[in-house]
């Protein structure tokens, strides 16, 4: 609990005139797990945006792994290792599991034949099933394609994505927002387990039992900009005060000049 | 590997009760049409008898009527050529309109560099060049043409992909230039004479042979390569491609320029087939083409269909044209009962689609 995987410095992003995210100041260790929290509109997926190359920033740096580092594009952070589940899910309806879990990564053969190189179908569903029980997730059918899918399984489709490569930091916005209590049970333990792997995480959740249940941290943004930094496994820390928080009744004694 | 009959996570399902592949359906709708033509030609009494499908005549022992499945397939392997280029461009999310046209331009490029010098001891009176352009190497020709098809559809990618203006306006402005550039090339006059060696390209059943060539490697292509697969996922979900790292603007490019090339092939067959070049050739091409691809279960939406599913796509199109020829209807019905075709097609597809998304 030493390395800072993740710091961000006076992270900004204006959309136009609104000010969606004002000055954000963030630290992640390794094997930490932190929640974000905050209203709607507090600039929660703003913040994950900016991290995950989605948005350029328009000021602050950005340092993972204790390099400044300058996505371009989700790819370019993918292959730095931060894997995440967008709140869209970011899957393509008419493929299968297999294809979806391994879409822009495909295992092939015959690699000298450029962009008509051949999909691995074998090795990709092996592995895949190989993923999907490491991380516990069920799914009848991987031969079933997205659009013939619940949310839930879908849900647990974009994570096993996300679990199923080796990542240095996963983010997961809002994974539980729309699942029924066995689906949610089944994301909080693929969470539990990268937990165990010593994997960080940042989880974005409006759901404060699962939240009091998961993670070592909490960080609350409001109006754009960070107004609590909460260790809940030190320090006693009610939902009653993260409440407060988030509602603007209190906030953090460091965050007191800037937060409003 | 896990027991088959068992999901991930020890969840059972049946994977006998798995559903059948959609072209399965286009297929049997295949069957039933020709049998309707079958039943048709018993019934209408100015028939008088004959079969469409089987040989009913004496002096042949043939069991099926030959040479009109021969001209079937001989009719639709032109159009299906560039089908199976329309039904890359349709499953990544866009839709050519460009590729009638550009059978026109490229087949007046093409025939110009494929001119035999003289013409039954007579200097080639449709010259469009100069002596230089005579009896080229038959490779001349083809490369010029892919390359010009290649060009084109380079254009159509660029500027769906960088412009970001809909593909539809994209390629109608393209179906626009490529028609003005066939009748500009030699001022509207057509081109005619080419080498031997061009002329055997597309002789007698050769348009079959390559279009049952290229569907079978288009076929291998869609389903097993990064390329196909690329194709599917941009198409589905273009944001969900993206985020997984797939070059979304460079896939279309590649995309319109394969199916460019393909528009540039079937011109090269059909000049080489006819001995001559048009700039009127390829008009309404790009509609039958499109028409083929739907009939086949590709959706306009982008995602969904298959090669196997436009080869039957074109093969009914073909089936219905020759049919309301063998029930003796007139053309302007005929084109009539076409449209109404297609957009049952669609209607039928779109309702069978529905009940799949309801089902669960």
């Amino acid at each position: 609990m030493s390395d800072i995987i993740l710091e961000t410095k006076g992270l900004t992003k204006h959309y136009g005139g609104v000010h969606a995210l004002e000055q954000a100041d963030f630290v992640l260790r390794d094997g930490e797990h932190v929640a974000i929290m905050g209203d709607n509109g507090a600039g929660k997926s703003t913040f994950v945006r900016q991290i995950t190359g989605v948005e350029q920033r328009t000021s602050g740096t950005i340092k993972f792994g204790g390099k400044e580092v300058n996505f371009k594009s989700p790819i370019h952070a993918r292959e730095a290792g931060i894997e995440t589940v967008f709140q869209t899910l970011a899957l393509a309806d008419h493929l299968d599991v297999p294809d979806n879990i391994f879409l822009g990564r495909e295992i092939t053969k015959w690699n000298w034949l450029g962009p008509f190189r051949r999909l691995d179908y074998k090795a990709m569903r092996a592995e895949t099933i190989a993923a999907l029980e490491r991380t516990a997730v069920k799914i009848p059918n991987i031969n079933n394609t997205i659009q013939n899918m619940s949310g839930g399984q879908r849900q647990c489709v974009a994570i096993a994505r996300t679990a199923s490569f080796h990542s240095r930091l996963t983010i997961m916005d809002e994974p539980t927002a729309a699942l029924g209590v066995q689906e949610t049970e089944q994301v909080e333990n693929i969470i539990r387990n990268l937990k165990d792997a010593g994997e960080p995480l940042i989880l974005v959740s409006h759901n404060m039992r699962q939240v009091f249940d998961l993670v070592d941290r909490i960080v609350v943004f409001r109006r754009g900009r960070i107004c609590a930094n909460l260790d809940i496994k030190a320090d006693k820390v009610t939902g009653e005060d993260v409440v407060g928080y988030i509602t603007g009744a209190k906030t953090g004694e460091e965050y007191m000049e800037t937060a409003l | 590997m896990a027991d088959t009959s068992r999901g991930t996570g020890g969840l059972a399902f049946d994977s006998k009760k798995r559903s059948l592949p959609s072209e399965l359906n286009i297929f049997i709708a295949l069957i039933l049409i020709v049998l309707a033509f079958e039943a048709l030609g018993q019934l209408l009494p100015y028939m008088n008898n004959q079969s469409f499908l089987f040989d009913t005549r004496d002096r042949f022992d043939s069991i099926f009527n030959e040479a009109r499945l021969r001209i079937i397939i001989l009719q639709v392997s032109i159009i299906g050529i560039i089908a199976l280029g329309v039904t890359q461009v349709i499953i990544s999310g866009g839709i050519d309109l460009s590729s009638g046209p550009l059978v026109g331009a490229t087949a007046m490029i093409v025939m110009s560099f494929a001119q035999t010098e003289l013409v039954n001891g007579n200097p080639n009176p449709k010259a469009v060049f100069g002596a230089w352009a005579f009896d080229l190497p038959v490779l001349i020709p083809i490369m010029v043409g892919l390359a010009f098809g290649a060009f084109i559809g380079a254009i159509n990618g660029a500027l769906i992909a960088i412009t970001r203006i809909p593909p539809f306006i994209a390629t109608l402005g393209m179906f626009l230039i490529c028609r003005g550039i066939a009748q500009a090339w030699t001022r509207g006059k057509p081109v005619s004479f080419p080498t031997e060696s061009f002329a055997s390209i597309g002789k007698g059943m050769m348009p079959v042979m390559w279009f049952i060539g290229l569907a079978f490697i288009l076929h291998f292509v869609m389903r097993y390569t990064v390329y196909g697969k690329h194709t599917y996922a941009v198409g589905s979900n273009e944001d969900a491609a993206r985020m997984s790292g797939i070059n979304v603007e460079r896939h279309k490019v590649m995309v319109y320029m394969m199916a460019s090339m393909l528009a540039a092939f079937a011109a090269i067959i059909l000049s080489s087939k006819n001995l001559t070049a048009q700039s009127g050739m390829g008009i309404f091409y790009e509609l039958y083409a499109i028409a083929m691809a739907v009939i086949g279960g590709v959706s306009l939406t982008g995602g969904r269909g298959s090669i196997i599913g436009t080869v039957l796509g074109a093969m009914v199109f073909g089936v219905i044209q020759s049919g309301f020829t063998y029930i003796k209807l007139d053309a302007f019905f005929q084109l009539m009962a076409m449209g109404t075709i297609i957009i049952s097609a669609v209607v039928l597809d779109k309702v069978r689609q529905d009940r799949a998304t309801k089902r669960n």
